[in-house]
């Protein structure tokens, strides 16, 4: 069962295992509670896969809907928001699936590359590059760069570092090993950082190039 | 250490999953490494501003209609 610690050290249900038990006895409301909260992040998750904003809508509402079918299903040996997620992942992979007929979509697309996995851009960025750029732009420039990763590197950033999900439920969230989900980060973070830096370098003073040694 | 090293345990120091020993190599070779040093820091500010900038906003008008589309099939037992 989900657990947090309390501060006399007591262990204390996670909040949602109160809501879930609460639907299951036929509280309709309570699961209105549970969708309201993870509703952001389930469109996000969503659009961040599909890369499509109908899809994301459809991604969205499917999963819900399934995880309410699929509720007795839900052990509690997992967090219910990561039971949720892998719903959400599943329908998003699904969907791609569907839009690209005859192509295998899968989450191992596209990872045999060496891109990012050596620094090459090693000059410094201004102090809070991000404020050189309008709201609108520096959205668009965030969005443009994480849709050229590989799929399989972008969903993993996406749930570890975006959606804050620990490396072993982003792990279980996709069916990975724990190695393969940090492998996955740190190309996934470098390849990120090598592709801001062309926005993001000091306008002014040295641009430095090279290699690490 | 060389940087290779260095990059190898970038992640754990990011993400602070290093023990004290370790951290004090890896500082010993920052101390020395100017490019290490940009490499960890726009590392580190990669990760903060997706984290904390919306890139994908849900407008207020669909989430509501996306959460009663959803509410309303429940409640019909989907």
């Amino acid at each position: 069962m989900p657990t947090i610690q309390s501060i006399a050290g007591q262990i204390e249900p996670h909040p949602d295992v109160a809501l879930v038990e609460r639907v299951r006895g036929g509280d309709v409301s309570a699961y209105d509670t549970l969708v309201r909260k993870y509703e952001r992040q389930l469109f996000r998750i969503a659009q961040h896969i599909t890369q499509n904003r109908e899809d994301a809508e459809d991604v969205m509402q499917d999963a819900f809907l399934k995880a309410y079918e699929k509720l007795e299903q839900f052990q509690g040996n997992s967090k219910f928001y990561t039971w949720l997620v892998r719903i959400a992942v599943n329908e998003s992979l699904m969907r791609l699936r569907k839009r690209r007929t005859g192509k295998m979509v899968s989450i191992d697309e596209d990872i045999e590359t060496d891109e990012g996995s050596v620094p090459r851009d090693l000059a410094d960025w201004a102090p809070d590059p991000e404020q050189n750029y309008g709201q609108a732009e520096l959205a668009e420039i965030l969005r443009k760069t994480i849709q050229g990763l590989p799929p399989g590197f972008r969903i993993v950033f996406v749930l570890r570092d975006v959606e804050g999900l620990s490396t072993e439920e982003t792990a279980e969230t996709l069916g990975l090993s724990v190695p393969a989900v940090k492998s996955r980060l740190l190309r996934a973070r470098l390849q990120l950082r090598e592709r801001l830096s062309r926005y993001f370098h000091k306008r002014k003073g040295l641009m430095e190039t090279g290699t690490v040694k | 250490m060389t940087c290779k090293e260095f990059l190898a345990l970038l992640d754990d120091l990011i993400d602070d999953e290093v023990t004290p020993g370790m951290r004090t190599e890896l500082q010993t070779h920052l101390g020395r490494c100017g490019h290490c040093e940009v490499v960890l820091n726009t590392t580190r500010k990669t990760i903060e501003i997706y984290r904390s900038h919306e890139i994908y906003d849900l407008p207020t008008d669909l989430r509501e209609r996306l959460h009663s589309a959803i509410m309303s099939r429940c409640k019909k037992g989907c």
